[in-house]
C-alpha cells in the first residue's frame, strides 16, 4: 500500500473511533432536519402525484448530509485549539492524508442518517424503493466527502477563531438548501432566483435523490446529480488540500 | 532508506542550525522573532531554552520540527535538513506541544496506536508500543478513558508518551510543565530524566521555569529578543556569576566603612545600600570566614550574613538587565510568537 493511502486509512480509522464508541451522537447531529420532518412536512399541501412526505423525504435526507458535513469542520477546529492538530502535522501523516481522511469519514455518520430518516419514515405514508435508496447514498457520500472537505478548509483558514467558522457556516448553509429546492420545489421561482438554483450543484444532487427515492432512474437526471456531487467533491478537496499544506 | 542512523549519524550532531532567522509581519511590521541563531546540539545532549515568552524560544522550535519555515538560514535536525527532509526530519523526532496532543474525544490508548501506525509501525507493533508506554508512563488506569476525562498531569504524560512511541532520536518538548501544579511539574522532571538517561535520545525542551532548566538540563541556552544571549552549563552560567554574600550591619556608617574594606577583595562587586553590604565574589561561600574575621578585625563585624548561590535569575538579570520574572510579567499580548500560537 502506497503511503498515502496508508495515511488515510490511518486519519479516517481515528476520525471514526468516536463515532463507534458513541453512535448516538450521530443521531444528535441531525436534531435540525428531524424537526423540519417532524414539524414542516405535515404542512405540505398534498401533491398530485403522491403524497408530500414522498417527495420531501429526501430533500431531508440531502439536509442531513449537508448539515453533518458542514459542521464536521468544528471538529478539527477542537483539535487545532487543544494541539492535536499540531503533534499530526509534525508527525509523517502526509498534510493530503490528513484532509482527505477525515473527509472519507463524513460517509459513515451521513449513511447511519440515512438510515434512521428512512426506517423513521417507511411506517408512514413512504414509499420504500431499497434499490434507489441505495444509489442515491452513493451519490449522497460524494456529496458528503466534498462538503466535509469544504468545512476543515473553513476551519483550517479560520485559523481556530470559532466565530469566523460558524459564522460563515450558517450564512452558506440556508441558501444553499433553499436554492436547491429542499423545503420547497423551485418551481415557479422568479428568474433570478432560478439561476441561482440553476448555479447551486445540491440542486442536482437532490433532483437526483428525488428520482432515486421514488424508484425512478431518468439517466439524465441521476448523471447530473452524480456530476453536482462529483463537482463538489473535486472543489472541495481541492481546496481542503491546499488549506491543510499551508497549515502549520 | 536502508542505511543504519546509528553509524551514520553517531558522531554527528543531533541538531545544527545557520543562521537560522524568523520574521513574522504584521500590521505592515516586521518583527525578527529569531534572528541568526547559530547552535549545535550534539546526539544525547539535553538542553533547555531558557527565556521570556516572545523570547523566540517557540519560534525555534516549530522550525526545528518542521511547522514552520525559516525566513532564512537553515538548520538540520537528525541530520536531515527542515525544509528539504521535512518526512525524514518528521520520521526521525518526537514533538510534545504546548497543548494536548491527544485528541481530547479519543481513547489515550487509541491515540498511542494511531500515532504508531503514523510512524510506520505494524499493527501488533503499535499495540505492543502503546502497551510498553501506558505501563512506562503510569498511564494503566486512565489509558482507556476518554482524554478529555483525564487530568492535567496525567494529559502531559499521555503526551509525551504519544511523543515517543517511535522511539524519536530527537524529543522536543515546548513548555512541557506549563500549566502544572508543583508537584506535577516535579514528577515530570523527574521523568524527563529518566527517559533521557534510558533512552540516549537528544531531548530538547523550551521553558521559562528557571529551576526548571537548573534540575533538568545539562546545558542551557538563553534566549532573549531572538538571539542566543548565553549557552553553557547551568553550574558554570551560576559560577560565572559567583555568590552572593550579603551582610548587614548596625549603622550606615558600619556598612559604609565595611564597603570600602572589601573593595580589596579581588574581582568582586559591592554594592552598598542602608546598612547592609552585598558582595557578589566567585567562591564567596568558602571566603566568608576570611571575611568575617577580617571586618571584625577593622572594627566593623557584620550583625548579619547571608551566603546566596546565584540561581539562573541572577544569570538572567546579569546578563539582560531585567529580571526573568518581571519580564514574564509583562507578557505583551501582541508579541510575534503568541500571535503565531493563537493563528496555529
Amino acid at each position: 500500500m502506497s503511503t498515502f493511502v496508508m495515511d488515510t486509512v490511518n486519519v479516517m480509522n481515528r476520525e471514526l473511533r468516536p463515532v463507534w464508541r458513541e453512535p448516538m451522537s450521530v443521531v444528535f447531529a441531525m436534531i435540525q432536519p428531524l424537526v423540519f420532518l417532524g414539524l414542516f412536512a405535515p404542512l405540505l399541501p398534498q401533491m398530485a402525484d403522491g403524497s408530500a412526505l414522498q417527495w420531501f423525504v429526501p430533500g431531508i435526507v440531502a439536509m442531513t448530509a449537508l448539515m453533518g458535513a458542514s459542521f464536521t469542520g468544528s471538529n478539527l477546529m477542537e483539535e487545532m485549539q487543544s494541539g492535536s492538530h499540531e503533534r499530526q502535522l509534525v508527525s509523517p501523516l502526509g498534510r493530503p492524508a490528513l484532509l482527505v481522511g477525515r473527509a472519507l469519514k463524513e460517509v459513515v455518520p451521513m449513511l447511519m442518517q440515512v438510515a434512521i430518516i428512512v426506517a423513521v419514515v417507511t411506517p408512514f405514508s413512504f414509499d420504500l424503493h431499497l434499490g434507489g435508496v441505495l444509489l442515491a447514498a452513493l451519490v449522497l457520500s460524494v456529496f458528503s466527502i466534498g462538503v466535509g472537505a469544504l468545512s476543515f478548509a473553513l476551519a483550517l483558514a479560520s485559523r481556530g477563531e470559532d466565530w469566523m467558522f460558524w459564522t460563515v457556516q450558517q450564512t452558506l448553509l440556508f441558501p444553499a438548501l433553499l436554492t436547491a429546492g429542499v423545503l420547497l420545489p423551485m418551481e415557479g421561482a422568479p428568474r433570478w432566483l432560478e439561476v441561482v438554483s440553476m448555479l447551486n450543484p445540491m440542486t442536482y444532487v437532490v433532483d437526483a435523490v428525488r428520482a432515486l427515492f421514488a424508484g425512478t432512474y431518468p439517466a439524465d437526471v441521476v448523471l447530473q446529480g452524480v456530476a453536482g456531487a462529483a463537482v463538489v467533491a473535486a472543489l472541495g478537496l481541492w481546496v481542503g488540500v491546499r488549506a491543510m499544506r499551508r497549515s502549520s | 532508506m536502508t542505511h543504519s542512523h546509528h553509524t551514520d549519524h553517531s558522531s554527528s550532531p543531533a541538531i545544527v542550525t545557520r543562521g537560522l532567522t524568523r520574521h513574522f509581519t504584521s500590521r505592515k511590521q516586521t518583527v525578527e522573532a529569531v534572528q541568526g541563531l547559530d547552535l549545535e546540539i550534539g546526539q544525547g545532549e539535553l538542553v533547555a531554552f531558557l527565556g521570556p515568552n516572545g523570547a523566540g524560544k517557540s519560534t525555534t522550535l516549530r522550525m526545528l520540527t518542521t511547522l514552520i519555515p525559516p525566513t532564512s538560514g537553515t538548520a538540520q535536525v537528525a541530520g536531515h535538513d527542515v525544509v528539504t527532509g521535512q518526512r525524514e526530519v518528521r520520521r526521525a523526532i518526537g514533538f510534545v506541544g504546548q497543548g494536548n496532543g491527544a485528541g481530547h474525544r479519543q481513547l489515550g490508548r487509541d491515540e498511542l496506536v494511531s500515532q504508531g501506525r503514523a510512524h510506520g509501525l505494524s499493527r501488533a507493533d503499535a499495540h505492543r508500543r502503546a502497551d510498553e508506554l501506558i505501563e512506562d508512563l503510569d498511564l494503566t488506569a486512565v489509558a482507556d478513558r476518554k482524554v478529555s476525562s483525564l487530568s492535567g498531569g496525567q494529559r502531559r504524560r499521555l503526551d509525551i508518551a504519544m511523543g515517543l512511541v517511535h522511539l524519536p532520536r530527537v524529543l522536543f518538548l515546548d513548555e512541557p510543565s506549563t500549566g502544572l501544579d508543583p508537584q506535577n511539574r516535579a514528577n515530570l522532571q523527574g521523568l524527563i530524566q529518566r527517559l533521557h538517561a534510558e533512552s540516549g535520545s537528544t531531548v530538547v525542551l523550551t521553558t521559562h521555569y528557571l529551576e526548571e532548566a537548573d534540575a533538568l538540563a545539562g546545558r542551557v541556552i538563553v534566549v532573549d529578543h531572538g538571539t542566543v544571549i548565553a549557552d553553557d552549563t547551568a553550574a558554570r552560567l551560576k559560577s560565572g556569576l559567583g555568590d552572593l554574600v550579603r551582610l548587614g550591619f548596625g549603622s550606615a556608617s558600619a556598612s559604609a566603612r565595611a564597603a570600602s574594606r572589601l573593595a580589596r577583595v579581588a574581582d568582586a562587586r559591592v554594592d552598598v545600600a542602608d546598612g547592609t553590604v552585598d558582595l557578589r565574589v566567585k567562591d564567596g561561600s568558602a571566603m566568608v570566614g576570611e571575611l568575617l574575621a577580617d571586618l571584625a578585625a577593622d572594627g566593623v563585624p557584620p550583625t548579619r550574613v547571608e551566603v546566596a548561590r546565584p540561581t539562573l535569575d541572577d544569570v538572567f538579570l546579569d546578563l539582560t538587565g531585567r529580571s526573568l520574572r518581571e519580564t514574564q510579567q509583562s507578557t505583551e499580548p501582541s508579541t510575534p510568537e503568541t500571535e503565531s500560537e493563537v493563528a496555529a
